[in-house]
């Protein structure tokens, strides 16, 4: 009978997590035998581990959630975020097996199948305690048994981690192409029944765009053209958008100076919208500057308010880098949203030319829907333009 | 937005006594909202009828009125204070249900009040079933299919027309469900939608398709005026659909739901919220969701704060009564501060990471007669939580809090009985819902039985019983250290085991080791838990509320603090002979020791209560009351001392232990708490003391129990050792019963013989508190039992001061009390209890510890005794804090005891030796005749003032009832008798109408109850044997029909008394416990002069 639970292994805890500043956590194997580095953040959803992993915008890192159960729903086709698993590895208290009746795989043999390594029996409360109070730490995952620990917190210490790193080069689409034509991506259970039609032309950038942003989009009459990062402001032009949109993405939004160009080129000159990534170029590209936050906001539950309605959204968020408040010219851009934990930049607006870009995800997946309406906002945005 | 600025006096409405469906959590929510409203500059009005609360603590409201929650008493005072808001949603469906009725009858408009927290409409729309389902229908909400009915005849219509079974009847406007039930052929139906129409307030009954197997999940959700809605809390149940909430282990956040699933879920939820209109506050939304293909229906709506809410409150550190009573009065969320964090807004949704369980706790054991299957009506008295970093080890704590003798999910030796049933046995007691089923499911996975079958037979998820199951196999992991050395050699293992939740006492079975040995084998080698806080953000930020659970992880966050601290041990989840009285007593000692600046730390389990709440005590420990976990707060803190003398049983039965590992008991020594236990050494005392005591033996057999009975004679009264509650307690009046109790009704061993005491039959019961200091005692009160001797104090009603009592007997119970306390060093409080017979008075009981009726007599006589314990425990003096005089108040108070009887069709209401009361209310007036009415009333048996009254009493009443069938004929009624009690008035001149008894002929008692004809029944018990089927019949027929029954000659009498001057003045006048506390004693509560 003691076959089936691998209780042995969970106490000799083999695999570590090795953080930068020298601590180690200890742990077993829960996913693909390969070892890795990345940036070590928490993030406090309590559901939605399958669309944390499959986000393109966790590259780079090793999440870690603070919910303690995990695996519990399986993973399933229709909630993936993008096509595959893209968090450099996972660290969590307790991996479950899945009972759910949408579930059509295990998580572990999921991160197997993506050869993304995990980690469980980790306290991941002191982990996330140490995140909150000394930053997020680059850390090195090892779960292969081939890396003494001095060796993997050197490593960790010496990787140059994300900052001015340009990871969205990495995640992007190779090719232009067109979202969901047939309609079938955008309608599945617990999104929609039934899309209307799709009478707007956009252009979406992709430097990790989430699917569900696509679906979204789908489901306000937008018919999506994605295309890739480095796709120049002249090329989206010619395909002649009613909208262009600028996606999420992983790591430093200053390292994507071509994306901030064309950013700056398509001001005024088309309807633009921006997501996270896409909301920190849209302030790079408007003379702003962008700061790391120390542990970056991670999570399902962040209060944003509406400066002009006075109205509070709780919002799904995943950003480590926000839009520094100080470098916006005030005659140009107004901030529209404000994070209510820490006051920091939310969203923000452009007072001559449509644009507006927000840095919480109004996509959800995971995460509450309040601030669905911001596609509604970006279609009529375009109607009046 | 600021707060409200037009509004300045409001007015708060409470729940009322303890009963079934609403317990403390009220309290727990009408503190916060109090202290909410208050901070806030606003004049407070507050109603209760419930004294054992810490609402109606005076100096939490500006005018605190201990009147009955009846429309003409919220009318009285309204009159008189003329509150500007009434604030209903915070008293649970008592407060909501008068609220309404108030709108309806125009009162509120007539004095020109606004009601806050949710309009009339809201509520309406809310309750109202096809009001409900019509809103939800409009906006899309997916709802099981039925139909309300008024009557049999078209609720046998609708039957025919969904033709299905099983079919869920549900009352209108009830509490936690009473009256309904799952039917699954016609002739259940039948009864069940006979008993719901009488139940329900507006004779309505919902009959439904069934959903029951789905699972079963509750958000908690708050709005402010501008529409900002949070969800704080998710809960799901453990036990599916068809299990009533209040009866399911339930555990946060919800476990088995995809995103999708969840934020669909949520939308919904805010859809709800919306549609129904609730504009400020909290409220929380049922759902059902059908696990093969997640198809989600609305069960419903309370827009209020709830049992539910009070655990989301505990659960994730979100004081939702707290925050809405502030947005009742014009504040957003996003103007509110998280408490916890100090940094963060209360606009947010709280992020857990952890793992909380609840665990109902069920009292059948007091009914023995009562249906065990649970079902849409809920039956459990109390409930406790825990909490765990994951599943397992929260759901093994949970079990270990609740009182019930279990060290955790089995492996405690006591697995016995369902290890013991057949297959067949085995799988019928997994398809019943009950109280042990948790155990059914473990004994059935130790047989091998797989998950799958185990959800087939209980519909459980599977998520939960996969966890089950491994714990149930991990038993023998434990096992294969073969002995405790093998497991102090093995330290993964060890630390894995407590990883999982096992407690020491579960591992010391499992190594056939002591618990002594494993917790010093584990301490030996260093493991210990750590202490994590619940910070309402999964650590995000820095938490400065230190609400604390253990768990065995790798980071402490216990915090040094040098300060003399204080531990005070609460009382566990409620049941029936422990409840709110005893968490009443835990709050006030935390609440004086803060003041005289002890640190204090609060230990408790019950999520209901208003001694876990955040801000009640210097730290609080949401922990269970065991030796292992209490002796790890206690070395973790370095305590200077610990109360166990407040929280009741549960940390009294703690006591030696506690003290044998180094615990410093401060107030009353252990060793006088034992020498009042020990009958032995208790005999003793009282001998040399000249106190008088009924006679008694121990006996260990049979025949020494007959000796002992030849010896005093019948009737005696038999009990086990150990009680509380007076469990299992009875009188008993002759041999052939005496064997019978020996041989069925306890378990008798050397070390736990039954105790046999002369009964005094007819005897007048009187209850004493006092306080000592060691050096002085002074009686809090003396109070006279309604009942006679050998009805369970706590179901008696009781009246302060005591009316019959001659002042000479009054001396030498103050005499003997304060002997008694001397001589036993008592220093807090003891409580006495006494029978007076022929002029002789009797010890009947004493105990060196906060009683039941601590928070009835602090209010009563307006001076708070359980607050002066605390202090005098801690090293005060009484003449210090000014307290040196017996309080004689000029007022009369009487408390009355509250029954769930309702919740247990069929069952005798009589009342004996055991306890069965699950509350108290308060009844104070100038005149003691009307206080009594008053709490007759306020205990919900509203006395008509006319009109047919049926009397039957036993023969020894006979004579003593004339005089009052006199009276009551004076009054107006008129009297019908049985044809004995009816000669006997007759023949003494007073007119009354015969009828028959029901075995002999119709009409009987029972037509005329059915018909509406009595509106109130006289019955006093025939003495000796078993109560007569007729006499069980007619009680219970009454308590489902509303109908008061007095079942004392005392009782009738008071009662005739409050009737004769209501008559005269045609009112209930209301007065504040502020007005009747004028002339209390000004204490000096800080002074603690001297600390040992």
């Amino acid at each position: 009978m003691n076959s089936r639970w691998h209780w042995r292994a969970q106490r000799e805890k083999t695999a570590f997590l090795a953080l930068a500043d020298g601590t180690v956590f200890h742990g077993y194997s829960v996913g693909a035998p390969v070892d890795a580095l990345g940036e070590v953040v928490f993030n406090t959803g309590m559901t939605g581990y399958q669309e944390i992993l499959s986000d393109p915008s966790y590259s780079g890192q090793l999440v870690t959630m603070t919910c303690p159960e995990i695996g519990n729903t399986g993973i399933n086709a229709a909630d993936m975020e993008s096509a595959r698993l893209f968090a450099n590895g996972f660290i969590l208290h307790e991996m479950n097996a899945p009972h759910n009746w949408r579930s059509e795989l295990s998580l572990e043999e999921c991160l197997l199948r993506n050869a993304i390594p995990a980690i469980a029996g980790i306290d991941t409360r002191a982990l996330t305690s140490k995140l909150r109070d000394q930053g997020t730490l680059k850390g090195y995952l090892v779960v292969s048994g081939k890396i003494a620990e001095p060796q993997a917190v050197r490593l960790a210490a010496e990787w140059g981690g994300l900052d001015g790193q340009d990871y969205a080069a990495k995640v992007t689409c190779k090719q232009p192409y067109r979202w969901d034509e047939q309609g079938k991506l955008s309608a599945s259970w617990g999104i929609a029944d039934s899309l209307p039609e799709a009478d707007l032309k956009i252009v979406a950038y992709d430097f990790g765009i989430k699917w569900n942003i696509l679906r979204s989009m789908r489901r306000n009459g937008m018919a999506v053209t994605v295309v890739p990062a480095t796709t120049s402001a002249d090329e989206v032009l010619a395909l002649k958008p009613q909208g262009v949109f600028l996606s999420n993405g992983p790591a430093d939004p200053a390292a994507v100076t071509y994306a901030i160009d064309s950013a700056r080129q398509l001001l005024g000159k088309v309807p633009l919208m921006g997501i996270c990534l896409g909301h920190q170029i849209l302030g790079l590209a408007g003379g702003g500057r962008t700061l790391r936050l120390k542990f970056g906001h991670h999570g399902c539950n962040h209060p944003v308010k509406d400066l002009k309605t006075g109205r509070i959204e709780i919002t799904s968020q995943n950003h480590n880098f926000t839009v520094d408040p100080q470098s916006l010219d005030p005659a140009k851009i107004e901030i529209t949203h404000i994070n209510l934990n820490d006051l920091t930049v939310e969203g923000i607006e452009h007072k001559h030319a449509p644009m507006f870009s927000v840095q919480y995800h109004p996509e959800a997946s995971p995460g509450p829907h309040d601030p669905y309406y911001l596609f509604g906002r970006f279609r009529e945005l375009i109607i009046r333009a | 937005m600021p707060k409200r600025e037009d509004i300045k006096k409001i007015m708060l409405v409470g729940a009322g006594p303890i009963v079934i469906g609403q317990a403390c959590e009220f309290d727990y929510s009408g503190v916060q909202a109090c202290k909410a409203l208050k901070e806030e500059g606003y004049e407070l009005v507050l109603v209760n009828s419930n004294p054992a609360t810490i609402m109606t603590d005076p100096e939490f409201a500006d005018r605190t009125y201990l009147e009955p929650l009846t429309e003409p008493i919220l009318e009285e005072i309204i009159r008189r204070e003329r509150p500007d808001a009434l604030l209903p949603t915070l008293g649970g469906q008592t407060a909501l249900n008068l609220a309404i009725a108030l709108h309806d009858q125009g009162v509120l408009k007539r004095y020109q009040m606004e009601m806050i927290g949710a309009r009339a409409e809201v509520i309406r729309k809310a309750e109202d079933r096809n009001l409900f389902k019509e809103a939800m229908t409009k906006i899309g909400m997916d709802v099981p299919r039925g139909q309300s009915a008024h009557s049999l005849a078209e609720a046998l219509k609708i039957q025919a027309a969904m033709a299905v079974f099983p079919l869920i009847i549900r009352p209108g406007f009830t509490l936690g469900g009473s009256g309904g039930g799952i039917a699954r052929n016609e002739a259940e139906f039948r009864t069940i939608v006979e008993r719901g129409l009488a139940y329900s307030l507006n004779s309505e009954v919902l009959i439904e398709e069934s959903v029951i197997g789905w699972k079963e999940f509750e958000l908690e959700v708050m709005r402010d005026k501008k529409d900002n809605c949070v969800i704080v809390c998710s809960i799901e149940n453990v036990d599916p659909m068809g299990i009533h909430t209040g009866d399911s282990v339930t555990v946060a956040p919800a476990q088995t739901l995809t995103d999708r699933e969840y934020q669909r879920m949520r939308d919904a939820t805010l859809a709800v919220i919306r549609e129904i209109g609730v504009e400020t506050g909290g409220a929380n939304v049922q759902w059902a969701v059908n696990p093969a293909n997640g198809r989600m229906v609305i069960i419903e709506m309370n827009p209020r704060v709830s049992r539910s809410s009070a655990l989301a409150s505990k659960a994730t550190g979100f004081p939702i009564a707290r925050i809405a009573a502030k947005l009742a009065v014009g504040y957003t969320l996003d103007e509110l501060r998280n408490d916890i964090t100090r940094e963060t807004p209360a606009c947010f949704e709280p992020a857990i990471d952890y793992v909380v369980t609840k665990v109902p706790r069920f009292a059948f054991e007091k009914f023995p007669a009562a249906d065990t299957t649970l079902g849409t009506q809920m039956k459990s008295v109390g409930e406790t939580m825990s909490i765990g970093r994951t599943f397992k080890e929260s759901f093994q704590k949970a079990l270990r809090s609740l009182e019930t003798g279990r060290a955790g999910f089995g492996a405690d030796g006591k697995d016995g009985p369902q290890e013991r049933l057949s297959d067949a046995e085995l799988t019928s007691e997994l398809e019943r819902p009950n109280a042990q089923r948790l155990f059914a499911v473990r004994a059935a996975f130790k047989r091998g039985w797989t998950v799958s079958r185990i959800t087939e037979l209980t519909q459980i998820d599977p998520w939960f019983l996969g966890h089950l199951e491994e714990l149930a196999a991990f038993e023998e992991e434990i096992r294969s250290a073969h002995n405790l050395d093998g497991l102090k050699q093995n330290l993964a293992l060890f630390r894995q085991a407590k990883e999982y939740g096992y407690s020491d006492r579960q591992i010391a079975f499992l190594l056939a080791a002591t618990e002594t040995g494993v917790r010093q084998a584990r301490e030996s080698i260093g493991l210990k838990p750590v202490f994590n806080l619940v910070d309402t953000c999964a650590a995000e930020f820095k938490a400065l509320t230190p609400y604390y659970y253990s768990t065995y992880g790798t980071m402490d966050e216990y915090r040094p603090d040098n300060r003399r601290k204080i531990m005070i041990l609460g009382g566990g989840p409620n049941r029936i002979g422990q409840g709110i009285e005893f968490d009443y007593c835990c709050v006030h000692a935390s609440f004086a020791l803060r003041q005289a600046g002890f640190a204090t730390i609060m230990v408790n389990s019950n999520p209901e209560t208003v001694s876990t709440d955040y801000d009640t005590s210097d730290r609080l420990y949401f922990e269970p009351l065991t030796l292992e976990d209490v002796l790890n707060i206690y070395r973790r803190e370095q305590c200077w001392g610990a109360i166990v003398q407040f929280g009741g049983q549960t940390p009294l039965n703690l006591t030696k232990a506690l003290e044998q590992n180094g615990v410093r008991i401060i107030g009353t020594p252990p060793a006088s708490i034992e020498m009042a236990e020990d009958r032995k050494l208790f005999q003793e005392l009282i001998t040399r003391l000249g106190i008088r005591q009924p006679n008694s033996g121990l006996a260990t057999s049979v025949e020494q129990a007959e000796r002992i009975a030849d010896r005093i004679g019948f009737p005696i009264l038999m009990r086990p050792s150990f009680v509380l509650g007076g469990r299992a307690m009875v009188i008993v009046y002759n041999q052939e019963s005496l064997r019978k109790y020996m041989a069925e009704a306890v378990e008798v061993s050397e070390d736990r013989p039954v105790l046999i005491d002369d009964f005094l039959d007819n005897a007048v019961e009187v209850d004493v508190d006092c306080i000592a200091d060691g050096e002085s005692v002074v009686i809090g009160g003396i109070m006279e039992h309604v009942e006679q001797a050998g009805i369970h104090s706590g179901d008696s009603a009781c009246m302060l001061p005591a009316p019959t009592l001659s002042e000479p007997i009054k001396a030498t119970i103050r005499k003997h009390t304060i002997e008694m306390a001397l001589a036993l060093k008592v220093c807090g409080l003891m409580n006495v209890q006494y029978a007076i017979k022929d002029g002789e008075v009797y010890v009947l009981e004493v105990n060196p510890r906060a009683s039941r009726t601590v928070p009835f007599v602090s209010k009563a006589i307006g001076v708070p005794l359980a607050k002066l314990a605390a202090l005098v425990m801690a090293g005060s003096k009484l003449k210090g804090l000014g307290f040196t005089r017996e309080v004689l108040p000029r007022h009369a108070s009487v408390k009355e005891a509250v029954f769930p009887f309702v919740r247990f069709p069929g069952i005798d209401t009589v009342l004996s030796p055991e306890m069965k009361s699950t509350g108290e209310v308060m009844g104070i007036d100038m005149n003691i005749g009307m206080a009594f009415l008053k709490s007759q009333v306020a205990a919900g048996s509203v006395l008509p003032v006319d009109g047919n009254v049926f009397v039957s009493v036993r023969d020894s009443d006979k004579d003593a009832v004339i005089p009052l069938a006199r009276r009551l004929c004076a009054l107006g009624f008129t009297v019908y008798a049985t044809e004995g009690t009816s000669t006997v008035l007759r023949d003494h001149g007073i007119p009354s109408q015969a009828i028959f008894r029901i075995s002999k002929g119709r009409p009987h008692v029972l037509d005329m109850i059915r018909e509406k004809q009595v509106g109130w029944i006289v019955s006093t018990p025939s003495s000796g044997e078993t109560p007569r089927v007729d006499e069980v019949k007619m009680r219970a027929e009454a308590v489902i029909r509303g109908i008061p029954i007095t079942t004392t000659l005392n009782g009738l009498e008071s009662a005739v008394k409050g009737l004769e001057t209501f008559r005269e003045t045609r009112r209930m006048e209301v007065c504040s416990l502020q007005e009747y506390h004028r002339h209390a004693p000004r204490l000096k509560l800080t002074a603690v002069e001297k600390i040992a």
